[in-house]
């Protein structure tokens, strides 16, 4: 990927971390397991590296390595956005209607 | 097949703002589900780019890795239980971190003559990484109570601590200085491993909420710290967004506690019974026990009645089973309302998501502080398997470990009942005064089991 300054990337960095804390402080705390789960999908972005790693690797070392992170990586990926989906779609504003009914 | 750089750049830029716009989507429940879908987009982005640069090898290994990867992340998402997702949550903050380690390890086997910069990402990325996988999987033994949820300690832990992660940090400074050896890295992983271990091992259970955030937090670090090492924007502001929503749920949940961060994570909190609050005890106040027929005709006359769920509703899974007792109410004529403890459970919001799943409206479920004035108000306060969060002790007693910690007004109620297996104090250890006061009554017995017979009571009486 192409370089960049050090100092650049220090700069997204820093500012990353504001956005973060203004965007997250405004979940409500009923929503912090979601949170929790999402932000865990999200770190599973680490599977990009795991890619890299592996679509680049020559020996086996590296190839163990690669292939490992990438299983852990996906891992992460997958269930982390399924667990989420699963929870978030379980909250509701009404109870579920016992009945059928047809306003909703 | 993409080789232009600036595309690659801009089809990640487009997965940040997916990334973004899932938390944004998160600070309500109506959307928050879209949400995720919008991440999830992007992470397809991310991954189909990926796949697309030119050049790269392995494809076997590849698929192979993405497939049982998925395989294992779906199964295990399917089949989780939400009163489990503390574990879940813990052992996914684990594998994360754990690749992130990996990669490093493997950029550093690859890397002839590295500048320092360089060196320092993979150093700090091997090092968060490491100690997140392990961290992480020691919570989740004492979660899954592979291991004990107590506190486990011994002489001199703290300063064993702290050299083994001198240890690590004088390994990283090594290779800073140019000690290019492969050993440097591997012995930095494992020290580091060992720290996860044992900083983790002495935290008790109820401290729980604040080590599953701080491990959230470091994993984001780590993965943003593997962003540096591959000069990957993505990378450093996806990581570095993990890392904000840990570290602001750290102290989120380190506040709704009334202690610092660092006296969660070093002081082996409910290692002992404690002697200021037992002596208290003997002043003449005896715990009265009750029926389930009592408890019904004392709800029979209520007009508002408010639940207070704990880790003891999680244990005996009764959350579906709360719920129905509060229909049977409702049906009744009682009001009914929730009252969440920001540290009740295993991790941040757990309450909320076992209710969810229990069909309980959002709308029913308050913040500590919009309900501790309706409690004045409440006929009957049902505590269901909490403890220390409705310890008035926190309020009265400068004795008590948990003085200053902000509590569930409980004690405000006109009565109290109190469903609770046995005698033997919170995680904390602490005995809880609450139990002792002339209006409190013990439904004692598994919280599903009490619950169940609480139902048929209150249907007959």
């Amino acid at each position: 990927m192409t370089e960049l300054p050090l100092v650049i990337e220090l700069t997204i960095l820093v500012l990353a971390a504001f956005l973060g804390f203004e965007v997250i402080a405004k979940v409500p705390t009923m929503l912090h397991t979601p949170l929790m789960s999402g932000a865990n999908f999200i770190h599973g972005i680490v599977i990009v590296g795991a890619i890299l790693v592996l679509g680049g690797a020559d020996d086996s070392f590296t190839k163990v390595a690669g292939f490992l992170a990438l299983v852990l990586a996906t891992a992460n990926v997958v269930g982390g956005w399924f667990v989420t989906d699963r929870m978030l779609g379980m909250f509701k504003r009404r109870p579920e209607p016992r009945r059928e009914s047809a306003d909703e | 097949m993409i080789s232009d750089p600036d595309v690659l750049a801009l089809l990640y830029l487009v997965t940040i703002v997916c990334f973004i716009v899932a938390l944004k989507f998160l600070a309500s429940p109506r959307h928050a589900r879209k949400g995720n879908w919008v991440g999830g987009a992007g992470m397809l982005v991310a991954i189909a780019t990926t796949l697309l640069i030119d050049g790269l090898e392995n494809w076997a290994l590849m698929v192979v890795g993405l497939t049982f990867g998925s395989v294992v992340g779906v199964v295990g998402a399917r089949n989780v239980r939400m009163t489990a997702m503390p574990q879940m949550v813990a052992i996914f903050n684990g594998v994360g971190g754990g690749a992130a380690a990996l990669v490093a390890l493997a950029e550093w086997h690859e890397a002839l003559d590295p500048v320092w910069d360089e060196t320092l990402s993979i150093v700090l990325s091997a090092l968060i990484g490491s100690i997140s996988f392990a961290g992480s999987i020691v919570a989740f033994a004492k979660l899954q109570e592979l291991v004990s949820g107590r506190p486990i300690v011994f002489p001199a832990q703290n300063i064993v601590n702290v050299l083994v992660l001198g240890g690590a940090a004088v390994l990283g400074v090594a290779a800073l200085a140019g000690v290019e050896e492969q050993w440097v890295l591997y012995s930095l992983i494992a020290l580091a491993a060992l720290f996860g271990v044992m900083f983790v091992l002495p935290i008790g259970g109820a401290d729980m909420p604040v080590v599953i955030s701080l491990l959230n937090a470091f994993t984001g670090l780590a993965a943003s710290a593997t962003g540096f090492v591959l000069d990957s924007t993505v990378l450093i502001v996806s990581g570095m967004l993990v890392g904000a929503a840990g570290t602001l749920l750290t102290l989120l949940m380190a506040k709704a506690m009334n202690r610092s961060v660092v006296n969660v994570l070093f002081s082996a909190f409910g290692q002992v019974q404690t002697g200021a609050g037992t002596a208290r005890s003997d002043d003449g106040r005896t715990v009265r026990a009750t029926t389930p027929e009592d408890v019904a005709v004392q709800l029979g006359f209520a007009r508002k009645a408010i639940f207070v769920p704990g880790y003891g509703m999680a244990v005996a899974q009764a959350q579906h089973d709360v719920r129905q007792l509060a229909d049977v109410l409702e049906q009744k004529g009682v009001d009914v309302k929730y009252a969440i403890h920001p540290v009740a459970g295993r991790m941040p919001g757990h309450m909320n998501v076992l209710l969810a799943e229990a069909n309980v409206p959002y709308t029913q479920l308050f913040e500590m502080d919009e309900i501790n004035p309706e409690f004045a108000q409440a006929d009957v306060a049902i505590v269901i398997g909490a403890n220390d969060v409705t310890n008035p002790a926190a309020r009265s007693d400068p004795g008590s470990p948990i003085y200053g910690m902000p509590i569930l007004d409980v004690d405000k109620a006109a009565s109290v009942v109190v469903l609770k297996r046995s005698m033997n104090p919170g995680f904390a250890g602490i005995d809880n005064e609450l139990y002792l006061d002339p209006k409190t009554t013990m439904l004692f017995g598994d919280a599903k089991e009490s619950v169940l017979k609480l139902i048929t009571a209150v249907k007959n009486h």
